[in-house]
């Protein structure tokens, strides 16, 4: 018998006394030491699964029909405390986001700890931390979760998640929050550790690609059912349902038999006038640091970059390599310690804040978080029409007018105007956020990771919105990605950053052909989908 | 972190000297001649005196000299615990606050000790409630207990306790007995104050990702609520300890007037209707230092309670530490 089986769950959540289901008629079985992926975008039940699994669902989550037996309990009805004994010491979960998954008033050891005094263990936590690959765990041990930087804490949570002991392990998106590279070591880590001990493997993604690397068995699931399932050679060359050569098509690698294509080629092309232009930027931090007194740190270090009229260019790296610091010098926000910024012909490097104001219509920001750029209490059209407000264009009527417009060239109805953010999906709410910046009819857009925290599907749907913007509205891109495949997508040109350098640079087409870096190698290698070549 | 209390502490000094200067300006600049509030004191007309003798009296008092003058005078004897002497009862003020402060701080720190235990152990049985009438019941208490007046709570009591059952003395400061209800009446309000943040804050920590790794290890719910959740929870909410120990001295104005208890909250009382100028400004003063002692008190534990909150390690961009 599997560990999991599940037979025709339904799964709802109460609201306002009716269910809404989030789960319908799901059959799924996980096997001892199988490796099973869960794909699909939000809403569609793949969490809501998962949670089910573990006896975690929310306070209102209901299961209403089928059954759900993990390792020959049913929790389809149980009890808290029958459940209890299934989390940590059948089932371990490693949650999606490491930052803010461990508790922060408490030792990264007493957290580890306490699994294994749980399920009665005597071991050590250090084996743990060691296991889930946490160098120095003596030293790990005694600190606390902001000591740590990401990838580390992400280490700690499986060190959580392996002290119980667990049959089954289930990764919640475990490639969102983290650095391509840093999540790629990690996962290739985890995929090692279950092999060798025979854990079986729940990953829970929105990313067909990553899915379809580290799985035996893919399903994927739309609006809670489940539309399709084998294993990924299988899916990737003969995918039966609509949905699933959706997800494909949105995979840059999927899409092109396991090689990445850039979507734009320029080399041998004129290159046009530069509207933006930084030349040797350097930035220093004061750092203060009781034993040493205060020191510089280098964020910056002579970075030149241009910015061609009417195309992309693309800075990449990692957390920590200046790519941000580099996008705010560019706006204005920041100054550089030396070094010139050229926007549009003016020098904008020394100027004071009310000098650099009216240069701010001609470069519009738009952020990565959908979900915090929107005033919650704003309506769309309020929103929209506040960079028209903040620079006294127009009267209410043109401004009405005005925003009208910038809705249809995002592609939202006008019906949307008095709509409040909260009830915009993740993608509208980026579109709404393109419209506003686009607002002050700016010649460059800043996109700081503009859809790292949207669904592949939604993803691409937003690229293809800058793409056509572009080319309608002849607009110049900064945009700022730590992910490469995003990248291939959407630039013509790009630099490759890390450690507050630039490595590499050049046409995307050039970059991804031929990388010269060593770390632009490690970045390309780290876009999921490796696996489409075999299918 | 030497640095950060030495900072800390000269910050609470600055304040507490604001308080007694702004306190010092008011009162001094009112409209009110304080000759003649001491010789109505006295029972005596202004009138009745020949100038000569006015003179001789505002001499004695100070009075002639400028408004600087006097200001350093009083801030260099308040420095040294001499607050001058009551208007109205010729004594000097120290010792008329000394001999009512203790039956006070008793009273405030048991008030504020109850309001800390009620308000934490309602806010913890309200998130840890899992039937939901007992839930909305609980959640709801607070801003009940936070809406009645304590004057209305104080009579409530008295015609209850005292005057019904006659389990309690409704007036007076002997024994333990008579501390009973001048401390539920302060600590309904302090309590329900400190439970609404409280639950609010509890709310906010058992919706964090670490709370469902936490209970994704298998562990109890009470477990879950009182390891992982409840130190989390206190930290928002200590900073309003310092506004309820504040909140408990300006209480015990009006409780210590409705259960005619000898402390130094009547005598401000008293102080205030007399225009007694030195026994509110030494009051007012005490009672910013309690306030600002609180307030240091809790600053200085953040650190002990936070690891994140630390004034001793290094400090780098954010964008820094997020690299591996």
């Amino acid at each position: 018998m599997s560990l999991v089986d599940i037979k025709g769950l339904d799964v709802g959540y109460l609201r306002h006394r009716t269910i809404t289901p989030a789960v319908i008629g799901l059959d799924l079985t996980v096997g001892a030491s199988e490796v099973v992926a869960i794909v699909g975008e939000s809403g569609s039940g793949k969490t809501t699964t998962a949670n089910a699994i573990i006896g975690l669902l929310p306070a209102n989550g209901r299961i209403t029909a089928g059954s759900a037996i993990v390792d020959g309990i049913e929790t389809a009805g149980a009890r808290e405390r029958t459940l209890r004994r299934l989390r940590g010491s059948v089932v371990g979960l490693i949650p999606q986001d490491p930052m803010v998954g461990l508790n922060p008033t408490k030792r990264i050891g007493a957290q580890v700890a306490e699994a294994i005094k749980l399920r009665g263990g005597t071991d050590d936590a250090l084996d743990f931390l060691s296991e889930a690959g946490v160098p120095d765990p003596q030293l790990r041990a005694r600190q606390y979760p902001h000591e740590l930087s990401g990838g580390l804490r992400q280490r700690a949570l499986i060190a959580i998640a392996l002290a119980g002991k667990p049959k089954l392990l289930i990764a919640d998106e475990p490639t969102s929050a983290l650095d391509v590279t840093v999540q790629k070591r990690i996962l290739d880590h985890l995929s090692g550790l279950v092999r060798e001990q025979g854990i079986s493997l729940l990953i829970i993604t929105h990313d067909l690609a990553v899915a379809a690397d580290r799985a035996d068995r893919v399903v994927v699931m739309q609006g809670g059912r489940k539309v399709e399932e084998g294993d990924p050679a299988t899916i990737l060359s003969s995918p039966r349902d609509q949905y699933t050569r959706k997800l494909i098509a949105a995979a840059p690698r999927l899409a092109h038999s396991g090689r990445v294509v850039p979507r734009f080629d320029v080399r041998g092309e004129d290159v046009p006038d530069a509207v933006l232009t930084l030349t040797d930027v350097s930035k220093t931090f004061s750092v203060s640091d009781t034993r040493r007194g205060r020191r510089g740190f280098n964020a910056l270090d002579k970075v030149s970059v241009q910015v061609p009229r009417g195309r992309t260019h693309a800075l990449v790296g990692e957390s920590g390599c200046g790519k941000t610091t580099t996008l705010r010098i560019a706006l204005g926000l920041e100054s550089a310690t030396s070094g010139s910024v050229v926007l549009d012909g003016t020098e904008i490097s020394g100027l004071s804040w009310n000098q650099v104001r009216p240069l701010r219509r001609k470069a519009q920001l738009v952020h990565q978080d959908p979900f915090a750029t929107l005033d919650p209490r704003f309506t769309i059209e309020q929103s929209i029409v506040e960079p028209l407000v903040s620079f006294r264009i127009g009267d209410r009527r043109s401004r009405k007018a005005r925003a009208r417009e910038l809705l249809d060239q995002v592609a939202l109805p006008a019906s949307y105007l008095d709509r409040l953010p909260r009830e915009l999906s993740g993608g509208q709410r980026q579109r709404v956020a393109i419209a506003r910046a686009l607002a002050l009819e700016p010649d460059l857009l800043m996109l700081d990771e503009p859809v790292s925290a949207l669904d592949v599907l939604v993803q691409e749907q937003i690229l293809q919105l800058l793409a056509d913007l572009q080319k309608n509205l002849g607009l110049s891109y900064l945009f700022v990605s730590h992910d490469l495949s995003v990248v291939a997508e959407i630039s013509h040109t790009v630099s490759v950053m890390s450690e507050g350098r630039v490595v590499e640079e050049g046409p995307v087409a050039e970059v991804f052909t031929n990388p010269r870096s060593e770390y632009t190698r490690e970045l390309i290698d780290a876009i999921p989908g490796r696996r489409a070549d075999a299918a | 972190m030497t640095r950060y209390v030495v900072g800390r502490v000269l910050q609470a000094v600055v304040v507490l000297w604001a308080a007694y200067t702004l306190t010092f300006a008011i009162l001094y600049l009112l409209p009110s001649d304080p000759m003649e509030l001491q010789l109505a004191a006295a029972g005596l007309q202004l009138d009745s005196l020949t100038p000569e003798q006015l003179a001789a009296g505002k001499a004695q008092f100070g009075l002639d000299q400028s408004i600087a003058a006097q200001y350093w005078h009083h801030l260099w004897a308040a420095l040294h615990g001499d607050f001058g002497i009551s208007l109205t009862q010729q004594t000097p003020v120290t010792d008329l606050i000394g001999q009512r402060i203790g039956k006070t701080l008793l009273l405030s720190v048991s008030a504020a000790t109850v309001a800390l235990l009620a308000g934490s152990a309602l806010a913890y049985l309200a998130t840890f409630a899992r039937w939901n009438p007992l839930r909305t019941f609980l959640t709801r208490l607070p801003a009940l207990g936070a809406s009645f007046p304590q004057f209305f709570i104080a009579l409530f009591l008295i015609q209850f306790f005292s005057f019904q059952l006659g389990w309690l003395p409704a007036t007076g400061s002997e024994g333990p007995s008579s501390l009973v209800m001048p401390v539920l009446t302060i600590s309904v309000l302090n309590s329900s104050i400190l439970a609404q943040v409280l639950i609010k804050s509890f709310d906010e920590t058992l919706s964090q990702p670490y709370i469902t790794t936490a209970r994704a290890k298998g562990l109890s719910r009470s477990a879950v609520h009182l390891r992982h959740a409840f130190r989390n929870a206190v930290l928002p909410a200590m900073t309003i300890l310092g506004v309820i120990v504040g909140l408990t001295v300006t209480s015990s104005i009006v409780v210590e007037t409705v259960f005619t208890r000898e402390g130094v909250g009547k005598l401000a009382q008293e102080a205030v209707l007399s225009q007694d100028v030195p026994v509110v400004l030494a009051v007012v003063t005490i009672a910013a230092a309690l306030f600002v002692t609180v307030n240091l008190i809790v600053d200085l534990l953040y650190p002990l309670l936070d690891p994140r909150i630390s004034h001793t390690r290094t400090r780098i961009d954010p964008e820094v530490v997020t690299a591996v």
